[in-house]
């Protein structure tokens, strides 16, 4: 056997345990093993308590990731996901490196890739911050009883009445869906998306997926975007929108393109991104056209004149280190909105050093942003969208005092859907259905189901963010955009709390 | 809690100081000593087309922000008069900041072509207000606004308000709950002609002062209502809304009720002045040169009452002071939340619906 064996057992953190007491598979039972669409489970014969030999679950500690599909769905609840950490004595070369080390040098040999978000250790900023809430000197006000407002409208204002305004989406609930791609995910998710924000009134986006013609009933909810790739973009697909978005980053993966593997690219995915079928579609990480600032005034105008001026044109960008300053110029080169996606960002596809280590939070970003864009004296110019690890409605209602007119969310859509964030989207096997087109796969999402789930989703943190407000004694939301005095922070430092604009807790 | 009274002669016949006094001395429940204020309009005929400062400075005569503001007003205005504003010390209020008035007028070649005389005066205000150890406490012609930490009557006894008059004079009965009780941040509140007494918290402050700040206005007074009068100063005078549009953008109506009417001019005016929608509970009274306007927050969280006797017009936290100031009257009601009252001398009192379209 040679020094490197490039077979080692590297086994997975986590598998499924399965309770035999409960496990049904006596009676033929092998629910979880057709639901495990990434080879984890397999069925072993055994000899059952009847004497026959009967088909038991089995883990093959290969391919376990905590998707838990296997546990949501056992009929019997017999299957418990258990983490059990592989890790090293040594207290500086922990699992995680050891572990990505042998997968580079033993089988992969190339770039390590993973799907949603970064998971690293950086402060969660949202939990850091703590609203305000009314006591005796000031009446808190009951959703119940009392009319409590959460519509907003994005896009260009002008500073005072007799200006020109918009044009303006109108959002009855400040959250939108973020950009999740046809290809990357189902087409039925998309559906779902659309279904939702049409019933609640609020927006979806297409991603740089194009816009499939079965979708294009709901343009007056969709946000078509315009990336690098240039994916199914033609004059129609603009005008089919209620706005255009110009992708230059993503919080998950700044500074680099996009790759939607050949073996994902369908029939239908080929049709709607106007590629080949089966080829690889590679969005490259600079627009081609875009080499600065100038540049992207242009395209911003471009679509514009394509539009006739009748949809607002976003720019979505990483929210990365100078992030200020770049809004300043998105902002003068003629955008609506700004969307700043945080490090948190989701992706179906990124590669682990850059979700990792690229980028800054999103709390820290909105902030700086929006402050920048006040002392400039055109915060009214453009509407900002935050977005990036948004987790509930309390961190949108905080982003939105931070200075976000209103938040994009991604992987909390996906979750609703099933989602247990095992961050292997790029690999088609999604077991949920959500980002594979699959065949066998691609079913388990019911358009209808998953929309009622969203209109859920968004019913409820509306509701949740209607509370919030009430507490703060606000009965309408824009009265929170920028309210930085109705925060305060908890156990943070000097510079910290400079950034936000925020004080701290008991000043 | 907080009390307030308005008076507003139709006739601009001038009345002392006393009267209002004791109508807002009868509200001393609302207060708790820790400040009261008034402002009187018509109160300098002698210098009625010179802008009055009453500067508050903290300290005694021999604060070093004295020099250093009036060399600041005599580089940028003339200045043609100035003087101590008496002040008449008592048992309940021995002693406070010393305050001058000056009345001025702008140089004419320093006003920018792109600015008003009036952009000019409040540019000045901000000046000094960020100067430290000074801050102007009015600022309009013919006004005067005297304010300070007590119980109203005992301000009014400090400064002798009864030795004033005027044809609209407003009291405050402070029970300050989320900033010290200190001089500057006694109310009235005001910017050139403009002054607000406000009964409330407004939660909407930090939206606000964000905004004003982008336009020039700082808010330095530590007071949330503060902001009230310069929403008002920079919808009216810089960006010429009507007063009922300005009172529409403070306290807009519902979006269903905007949806229902299908008011184009109501959705545009919410959209565009999103930032300066005053939330919280509040009852105002906004005076300008000429008339007062009455509003109240649009869930109507806070007393006002109003009232007519003759060509005489009332305002006030409670009844009981407009019935010791008129125990008969012709009219008296309680405005509802969100539609702005506006009494205007030598026109008939309106009640308008907000934002008529």
């Amino acid at each position: 056997m040679s020094v490197m064996n490039r077979n080692w057992n590297i086994l997975p953190s986590f598998y499924p345990e399965f309770d035999l007491e409960r496990c049904d598979f006596e009676n033929g039972c092998n629910l979880c093993a057709k639901e495990c669409s990434f080879g984890e489970i397999s069925l072993k014969p055994v000899k059952g308590k009847d004497g026959e030999v009967h088909l038991r679950p089995w883990a093959n500690l290969a391919a376990c990731n905590a998707c838990r599909r296997c546990e949501k769905m056992c009929p019997e609840r017999a299957i418990r996901i258990t983490h059990k950490p592989g890790d090293t004595s040594h207290g500086y070369w922990t699992q995680a490196p050891v572990t990505n080390l042998w997968r580079q040098a033993g089988r992969e040999g190339g770039v390590l890739l993973v799907g949603t978000g970064a998971t690293g250790p950086q402060k969660r900023y949202f939990d850091y911050l703590m609203f305000d809430a009314c006591q005796v000197t000031n009446p808190s006000i009951d959703p119940l009883r009392e009319p409590m407002e959460i519509r907003r409208y994005l896009g260009r204002k002008p500073e005072r009445y007799g200006g020109e305004v918009g044009p303006l989406l109108k959002l009855e609930v400040p959250i939108m869906f973020g950009a999740m791609s046809f290809g990357a995910v189902n087409l039925r998710v998309q559906e779902a998306e659309a279904i939702a924000t049409r019933d609640v009134g609020t927006f979806w986006n297409t991603g740089e997926g194009g816009f499939h013609k079965k979708l294009r009933q709901y343009g007056g909810n969709t946000i078509v975007q315009v990336a690098s790739g240039r994916f199914g973009v033609s004059e129609d697909y603009m005008k089919s929108a209620a706005a255009v978005e110009i992708k230059i980053g993503q919080g998950a993966k700044p500074g680099i393109g996009g790759h939607l593997p050949g073996e994902k690219v369908s029939g239908e995915v080929s049709e709607t991104r106007m590629i080949p079928l089966g080829t690889d579609a590679l969005s490259p990480a600079p627009h081609h056209d875009i080499y600065s600032i100038e540049d992207l005034r242009q395209l911003i105008y471009a679509i514009k004149e394509a539009v006739e001026y009748r949809v607002p044109v976003s720019v979505k960008i990483a929210a990365v280190h100078n992030v200020a300053p770049i809004v300043s110029g998105i902002a003068r080169a003629g955008a609506d909105i700004i969307v700043i996606d945080g490090f948190r960002g989701g992706s179906g596809a990124t590669p682990l050093q850059i979700r990792q280590n690229t980028g800054i939070p999103i709390e820290l970003a909105i902030s700086a942003a929006d402050e920048r864009l006040r002392q400039e004296g055109i915060r009214n110019t453009v509407s900002l969208v935050a977005s990036g690890g948004i987790q509930c409605s309390s961190d949108v209602l905080k982003a939105m005092c931070l200075g976000a007119d209103a938040v994009y969310v991604g992987t909390p859509v996906l979750i609703a859907l099933g989602c247990g964030a095992c961050q292997r989207c790029f690999t088609g096997k999604c077991p949920y259905g959500i980002t594979t087109n699959r065949p066998g796969l691609a079913e388990r999402i019911d358009a209808e189901e998953a929309a009622a789930a969203l209109r859920n989703l968004l019913h409820a943190w509306g509701e949740e963010i209607k509370e919030l407000m009430g507490s703060m004694g606000i009965s309408a939301i824009e009265a929170l955009r920028g309210n930085r005095d109705r925060l305060r922070g908890v156990g943070l430092n000097e510079v910290e709390l400079e950034i936000l604009g925020v004080k701290h807790a008991g000043a | 809690m907080c009390g307030i009274v308005g008076i507003v002669n139709g006739d601009r016949r001038r009345i002392d100081g006393s009267h209002i006094r004791e109508a807002i001395r009868i509200q001393r429940d609302r207060g708790n000593g820790l400040g009261g204020g008034f402002a009187v309009y018509g109160a300098y005929p002698d210098h009625k087309d010179l802008y009055a400062f009453h500067i508050l400075y903290e300290g005694d005569r021999r604060s070093d922000a004295i020099p250093r503001v009036e060399d600041h007003l005599r580089s940028r205005v003339n200045v043609h008069h100035a003087e101590e504003i008496p002040v008449y010390p008592n048992d309940r209020i021995p002693k406070g900041p010393y305050f001058k008035r000056y009345f001025l007028s702008p140089i004419g070649q320093f006003v920018a072509a792109d600015q008003t005389e009036e952009d000019y005066i409040v540019d000045l205000v901000m000046e000094v207000n960020r100067m430290g150890g000074a801050f102007v406490v009015s600022s309009g012609k013919d006004l005067a606004v005297f304010k300070g930490v007590g119980y109203p009557e005992d301000v009014a006894d400090y400064f002798g308000i009864e030795r004033y008059q005027g044809y609209l004079w407003t009291a405050h009965n402070r029970f300050p709950t989320n900033t010290p009780g200190w001089w500057g941040g006694a109310h009235p509140f005001t910017i050139l002609d403009k002054t607000v007494v406000h009964n409330g918290e407004i939660t909407s402050y930090g939206t606000n002062r964000r905004w004003l700040e982008m336009f020039g206005y700082y808010c330095m007074l530590q007071t949330d209502t503060e902001v009230i009068s310069y929403i008002y100063d920079k919808l009216t005078r810089r960006d010429n809304l009507s007063m009922e549009d300005a009172c529409f953008v403070m306290a807009p109506s519902l979006w269903e009720e905007i949806d229902r009417q299908d008011d184009r001019k109501k959705r545009t005016l919410r959209q565009v002045y999103e930032s300066a929608i005053v939330n919280g509970p509040f009852g105002i009274v906004l005076t300008f040169d000429g008339g007062a306007i009455v509003l109240n927050d649009r869930n109507k969280l806070r007393p006002v009452v109003c009232a007519r006797a003759g060509n005489t017009w009332y305002a006030s936290s409670e009844e009981c002071s407009i019935r010791y100031l008129s125990p008969e009257v012709d009219e008296i009601w309680s405005p509802r939340g969100g539609e702005p009252v506006i009494f205007k001398v030598e026109e008939q009192v309106r009640e308008v619906p907000a934002c008529p379209s």
